[in-house]
Formats: C-alpha cells, structure tokens, sequence
C-alpha cells in the first residue's frame, strides 16, 4: 500500500467524501495507511431521518432472498477484491489482513481467523437465525404473521434501523450486528477509529451480493456523532469501557457491550482433577490474543489454587510475542503503546499494593512490557490473587490476564458480580441449579468448554431478534384471511 | 497583482493614519479616556509621540480583559463624550460577571459597514428579518436591529440565552438543553410560518435544529447571516449544501462585543469552505500571533493565536487575545489586509470545548 486510502461516508449506501477527516497511521512506523472522512452529526441527524424510506427498501426483499444473498456475500467477504473508496480502488482479502494487522496488533493469523468467525455468521446466518427465535418460521419476519409450535403469533419491528458504535479490539465483534439485515433491520455504524476496515468490508460484501444499499450507514464520527446515532436510532449496540456505558446504563434501547469479566469456576467435585482442565483453562486465556470480552479474567475454585495458577503460568509464559506475519503468532501487539504502558503500570501497582503475585513472573524470559519488531506486546500474566475483593481479581485488561483466587464454593455465586460467560466445571446438580439461576451470569457453559467458544446458535448479549422485534397479541377470527 | 499590491499598501497606509489618529485622541488632555490618561506615565513610552504606525501598536502591553469586569464605566468614556449617556453591552456566554463594553455609536457605524457586503437579491431592503440567538445584554441584538433597520426593514427576535445553555451543558443536563432548545425554535418557526421573513440571523446549531422543522428556503429566506460559534469547512458545506439546500445566500461573520464584526472572504465552494474572515479595517485589527510568543505574527495559513486591536473613538482596546485560534490568511481583493480562517476555541484540539448547543 503506497498511498493512503481514504475511507468515505456512506449515506444510505451512496458515498460521502467528507471535508473533515482523520489520518490512521501505523502504530509501528507512523505512515499514514488511510485518511477516513469523518461525518458531523448534525448530518448523521439529517440522514436518519430518513430511516423509514431506507428501511422499507430493504424489508422489501423477502427474508429467504437475504438468507441467499448473506451466503454470497460471506464467499465475497472471504475470497473477493472488494470496494475499499470511493474511486473504484478495490481490497484483496490479504491486503484487508495485511492493513487490519497493522492498525489493530492483531497478527496476521487472528485476523484471518476472525475473518473465518465472520465468514461463519454469513455462512450459517439461518442457524443463527433459528437460535435467535427458537425455530421460528421465518415468513413471520415478512409477513408480521404466522404460528410457532401450534401457536399463533405476531411480531413487529421495533425500530428502522440498528444503530452500532463499534469497538476497535477485536473485529470479531461485528459477528453481533450482521443478522440485523436479515432480520430486515437496517444498520447505523460508527466504526472504532483504529477499525474501520472490518465493517466496511462487511458492507462491502453485503452490497456486492445485492442486499439494498438502503441498508447501509458508515459514519466515522466524533463522540457528539456516536451520541446521535444512540439516541436517534431507535434501538442500539454500544460497546465501550465502563465509563462510555455509564451514561445509557438503564436504557433499555441501548444495548451495553462493556467489559466482560468473564470466569471460570471449579466445583468441589471435580476441583482434584484440574489437570484434565488446564487446556480449556489456557484456551479461556489466550484464545483471540486474550483481546475479547469472553476471555477469563478470574478463577475460583475452593482448592489447588497455587497448583492452577502455576500450571497455568508455565503454559502461557510460553506464548511468545513474534512478529505480525509469523503462523504461529498468539500475541497481539498494542495499537496505542501508551495503553500497553498504563496497564503495565496498573498490574505493578496493583502487586505493590501486596495480596496478590505475578506467577508468570519468574517463568517468562522477558519483561510483561515488550517491544518486538517495532511493536509494543504485554506478554501473559497468571496472578495469584489472596483474596476476591483484591483490586486485581475479577479486572479485565487487554491481553492474556487472569487472576485465580480461592473462594469456598457456598460463597462462588455471590463473588461473581457481573459475568459475560462462565464456565462452570461441575457436575453438582444442586449447584449447577444455583448457577443457573444467577441472574449476573450472561452465557453459561457447563463441563470444560473455554469461554471464548461461541456457538452461534446460543445468543449471547441479548437476543437480536428480541431487541428488535416485538410480539403482540393477536387473534383473528376464522376464515378470515 | 500590481494592482493588489497597491490595494494592500493603500489600506496600510490608512490603518497607519487611523492608528495615529486614535492614539491621539484616546490620550489627549481634551479627548482622552480616563483609563488611559491614568496610565500614559507607566507604559514606558509617549503614545503621543512614539507610536506613528500600526508596528509601534507593540509597545503596548497586552490588554487585560479582566478591567472590563472591574473598572467602572466612567473610566472608559472618553472626555469628549461627557455628559451622554452610553449603552452597556456584555459578551457572550460568560457566567459570572461578565466583560462589559460601554459604546454610543460604534455598533451602528461597524453594521453600516457591513450592511454594504450584503446583496440586495439575499437581504432585500424592505424585507422582514428574523433574529433567534442571544439578545439579552449583548450588542448584537441592537446591531442587527440597526443592520436591518439601515436596510429600510425591520426585525423579529426570538432570544436564546447563552449562559443558561452553558451551565445545563456543564451539569451534563443535556434532557434540559435539549427542551431549551425545542422551546427556541418552536418560536422560530412559529414566526416563519406566520409572517413572511426574507433573511435570517443565527447561530450554525440553531440553523441546523430550525432546518430539521421546515424547510429554510421553503420558508422564503433568501439570506442567512450567521455567526457564533465555529464552523468548520466541513460544517459549513453541510450548512450550505444540505441545511439550507444549496438555495439560500449563506453570510458567515466572526464578531463579538468588543470587536464588531468581520465578514468573511466571498469563495466558500472556491475555497474548499474554508472560510476567512476580515476585521473591519480600520476600525479593529486582527492579528494571528504565536502561541508561545505572542509579539511574532505567524506565517500565511499557519495555526496561531487571535489577537484583536479596536481602535474607534469610543473604544481603544490593544493586543487583546482572544479565546481563539485561528489560520493567518492573505490579504484578498475585496480586504487587501491580514485575515483569520477556520477560527475556533483557542485549544480546541487539545480539549473539549463547550460552545454550548446555540
């Protein structure tokens, strides 16, 4: 890449090339890879303001159409040159690889993987939809009308558009917002400032493949833009760290993304036989560069806490930070090294403040924070945390972290507070329907899976269906067609 | 370019014989101001005799804002206008006590000046205006009044007040800035619904809210004078090319109460919307200076601080910083002097800055 690319607006799908723009530069060597036009708000505004016409051109195709045009669109988004600008310039699926890398720190091999994860909502976007309305004929999408399991229903839409304000960690996320245009949902995006080639590849494929450019909004934008598009789309997703989510915490149209704090429990019964655990435990903490919302942050068990965390320790300390291009990177690099730099700080004086120690400590051949080929790394840390209210435990940074403390396991539900997934390794009934029933849990894994296993049929976050479809009661007399 | 070079030194020449001029009246026995009588011994050098050109306007230290707050009003009258009672206007957003400028004829000569870059097609004479902004104790509400008035029209107000809006903002009421707002403009388009208004004096927000309740041109405004707060190149395209529909005369100006107003340079689409704008020479001066050393201009089309000199009868104000930054921008035919583009809140990249919503 030569020259930067400029990364338009797109209004409704029609290119915008703003005057306002911002410069996305490589972390690594400071060369400006993208100029991206920004859009002001007060034009965000005006544009929604037409979402009921952009959303009746989309909900003008059938349901089963979008399904077929969500499969050629997923091969379009794996295999194709597609649209990057608004002057005819196209991007390889290894170009889009090579430039994610380079804003984002993930390595090429993770981004090629959560292209797959993407790849896989297109491909299998009527599995999802099936989880998403347990089965549901889909025709009731079309038609507002049908019957599920011998029973009438009807649903409506809740909103003209989807609005999204993305993050820039993990271009996996996008995987949350896709089924909206099947669910004939138009979207509103505001992509993360150091991500906006996933979204817009996304986009890219769907309109390639047919789907209403109606459909589309792409709005790089500033915080009063973002604060439009939450307040005046009519249901949205907001990812952020808590201070973004704070101020729309008790909006029910807004959908909250925030830290995950997801963990990792071990019952009594089972707690002697860790060993045969460690690899999902090590998966739950490097999977995706430990980057995601549903990798472990904190593990209880009530015994061999010492035993677990060295264990674990010696497994990740040997994750090495490698080069962006090498196959078996596992390590993402910071786009912001300042960020890298605070967390560093952050654990330090946390592990100062005693009551917890870096077991990775001694085992890893390199400081947490280093630099490697231009790039600044936090290699994995192991804590062992004494207690569960220790500042450290049940915290989520950026890269491979994990506490384990030991907590009796009659006390576990309570010490949970708030939890993306957990994956609880138990066979107690008693307990397992205890844990079901904590209503501070968001996905819940029974047996050893890691807790960055998706399955797309499980919903997770809210239901999208739910969030933008409403059912109302109907009844309609015989014969009355 | 002969010509424009001559056009530049021409106006140099004349902002010489101006600054000659109010010097000596501001610091004359018989004319002088009191606040500047009182001070001529400790500025280390003779108005009256050292400063001969707008160079020597130097010597002077910067002015201090903070004395139109304290002294009284009677110190800024200058002899000659004894016994006549004066007007009292404030600046914009202040909370607080405000900065408070005395004046008697001044807003009514820098409109005059002004009322001759409108078209006539866009500001028709005899046609009603519509202000919604800050009226209250500001001088805009008079100057527009006189601006339309010297136009042969007359003028509806709806008010908007600035301080109120600031302090909903820092409080983070935003629900309550929000139904301000509604209340602001419900009036607006209540009056250009009802009457036939032809031009249109407001802020870019208040244009924005009032273009999402009707249509602007489809309300019969030919022209809209607007001013305040920033716009930048993009905010002003959007504002030409979508809030007022490519159809309506777009006048952006930079002014407050201790200046006047200066007009902006006649390209917008030319110059990429970037808009720069002129004091009224030689009446006041604009200066974009250094940041980290303010007796140094900067170049042509670099960042710098703004830095304003009045010089009118009633007021002399030297190297007064502004709160705002701005790029130095050439001299152009139509103001063959020094003027300011893309002005915005002094340290507006560096952090937020509540302009408020109006």
């Amino acid at each position: 890449m030569s020259e930067a690319i400029h990364i338009p607006v797109l209004r409704g799908g029609e290119t915008y090339a703003s005057l306002d723009r911002v410069e996305l530069a490589s972390p690594r060597d400071g060369r400006v890879l993208a100029t991206i036009s920004q859009a002001n708000a007060g034009l965000i505004r005006r544009d929604l303001k037409r979402l009921p016409e952009r959303a009746a051109a989309l909900r003008a195709v059938p349901t089963r159409e979008l399904l077929a045009m969500f499969k050629r669109a997923g091969e379009l988004f794996l295999n194709a040159s597609l649209p990057i600008d608004d002057e005819g310039r196209t991007q390889s699926p290894d170009e889009y690889v090579a430039l994610l890398s380079e804003t984002s720190g993930l390595p090429h091999v993770l981004c090629r993987r959560n292209m797959q994860k993407i790849f896989t909502v297109f491909d299998e976007v009527d599995a999802i939809l099936r989880g998403l309305t347990r089965g549901m004929d889909l025709s009731v999408i079309d038609t507002g009308f049908g019957e599920h399991c011998g029973v009438p229903v009807a649903y409506y839409p809740t909103t003209e558009a989807l609005g999204v304000v993305l993050p820039s960690n993990s271009p996996g996320v996008n995987s949350i917002w896709m089924p909206a245009i099947a669910l004939r949902t138009p979207v509103v995006l505001k992509p993360g400032r150091e991500e906006p080639w996933t979204p817009l590849r996304i986009v890219r494929a769907f309109l390639a493949a047919g789907v209403p450019k109606e459909a589309f909004h792409f709005y790089p934008t500033d915080h009063e833009g973002a604060a439009t598009i939450l307040g005046a789309c009519g249901r949205a997703l907001l990812f952020g760290d808590e201070k973004t989510t704070a101020a729309y915490a008790g909006k029910p149209e807004i959908n909250l993304h925030g830290p995950g704090r997801s963990k990792i429990v071990i019952g009594d019964d089972v707690v002697d036989a860790w060993p045969d655990f460690l690899e999902a435990l090590v998966a739950s903490v490097a999977d995706n560069g430990g980057r995601s919302c549903i990798n472990v942050s904190t593990i209880f068990v009530s015994r061999h806490a010492d035993a677990i965390a060295r264990a674990l320790a010696e497994a990740v300390s040997a994750i090495e930070p490698t080069e962006a291009t090498d196959p078996s990177a596992r390590l993402s690099a910071f786009a912001n090294p300042r960020f890298a730099e605070w967390i560093d700080e952050s654990i330090d004086a946390g592990l100062a403040a005693g009551g917890a120690r870096d077991v990775t400590a001694e085992l890893r051949s390199s400081p947490r924070r280093v630099e490697v080929a231009g790039s600044m790394y936090l290699r994995p840390t192991i804590l062992r945390c004494d207690r569960v209210d220790h500042a450290l435990a049940r915290t989520e940074f950026l890269f491979p972290f994990t506490s384990v403390v030991e907590v009796p396991q009659k006390d576990m539900v309570a010490a949970l507070g708030p939890t993306l997934v957990l994956t609880a390794i138990t066979r107690d009934k008693a307990w397992i329907r205890e844990l079901a029933q904590c209503r501070s849990v968001d996905r819940l894994n029974l047996g050893p899976y890691p807790t960055s296993r998706a399955e797309w049929d499980q919903p997770h976050e809210g239901n999208l269906f739910e969030f933008l479809y409403q059912r109302r009661a109907i009844q309609r007399a015989p014969a009355w067609d | 370019m002969a010509g424009m070079q001559e056009a530049i030194d021409a106006a140099a020449t004349r902002l010489d014989a101006h600054v000659r001029e109010i010097v000596q009246w501001h610091f004359s026995e018989s004319t002088g101001t009191p606040f500047w009588l009182a001070r001529r011994e400790a500025l280390g050098f003779d108005p009256l005799q050292d400063v001969r050109t707008v160079a020597d306007l130097a010597r002077f230290p910067l002015f201090d804002g903070e004395v139109l707050r304290t002294e009284p009003h009677e110190s800024f009258v200058p002899r000659a206008y004894l016994g006549r009672p004066f007007t009292i206007f404030e600046t914009g957003g202040t909370t607080g006590m405000p900065k408070q400028r005395i004046g008697w004829e001044d807003y009514k000569l820098d409109y005059e000046q002004f009322s001759e870059t409108l078209s006539d097609a866009s500001f028709p004479r005899g046609g009603y205006w519509l202000m919604v902004g800050p009226t209250g104790p500001r001088r805009l509400r008079l100057a527009i009044e006189h601006l339309a008035n010297h136009r042969g029209s007359s003028c509806y107000f709806v008010d908007l007040d600035p301080r109120w809006v600031k302090k909903l903002i820092v409080a983070r009421d935003f629900d309550h800035a929000k139904a301000y707002m509604r209340h602001v403009i419900d009036q607006a388009a209540c009056i250009l619904e009802k009457r036939h208004v032809s031009a249109l004096f407001t802020t870019p927000k208040l244009l924005e809210e009032l273009s999402e309740r009707l249509s602007i041109p489809g309300a019969g405004i030919r022209g809209v004078f607007c001013g305040g707060t920033t716009m930048t190149p993009q905010t002003t395209r959007f504002l030409v090319e979508e809030v007022l529909e490519g159809a309506v005369d777009f006048v952006p100006t930079y002014g407050n109460t201790l200046m006047g107003l200066a007009a902006h340079k006649k390209s917008l689409r030319e110059d990429g919307y970037s808009i720069s704008y002129y004091a009224p020479q030689p009446r006041a001066l604009l200066r974009v200076v250094d940041f980290d050393d303010v007796n140094k201009t900067v170049d042509y089309d670099a960042w710098g601080r703004v830095e304003l000199t009045t010089l009118t009868r009633e007021f002399f104000m030297p190297r007064f910083l502004e709160r705002d930054e701005a790029l130095r921008r050439r001299p152009c035919a139509d103001y063959p002097w020094d003027g300011v583009g893309e002005v915005r809140p002094y340290g507006a990249e560096a952090q937020k800055i509540v302009e408020g919503v109006y």
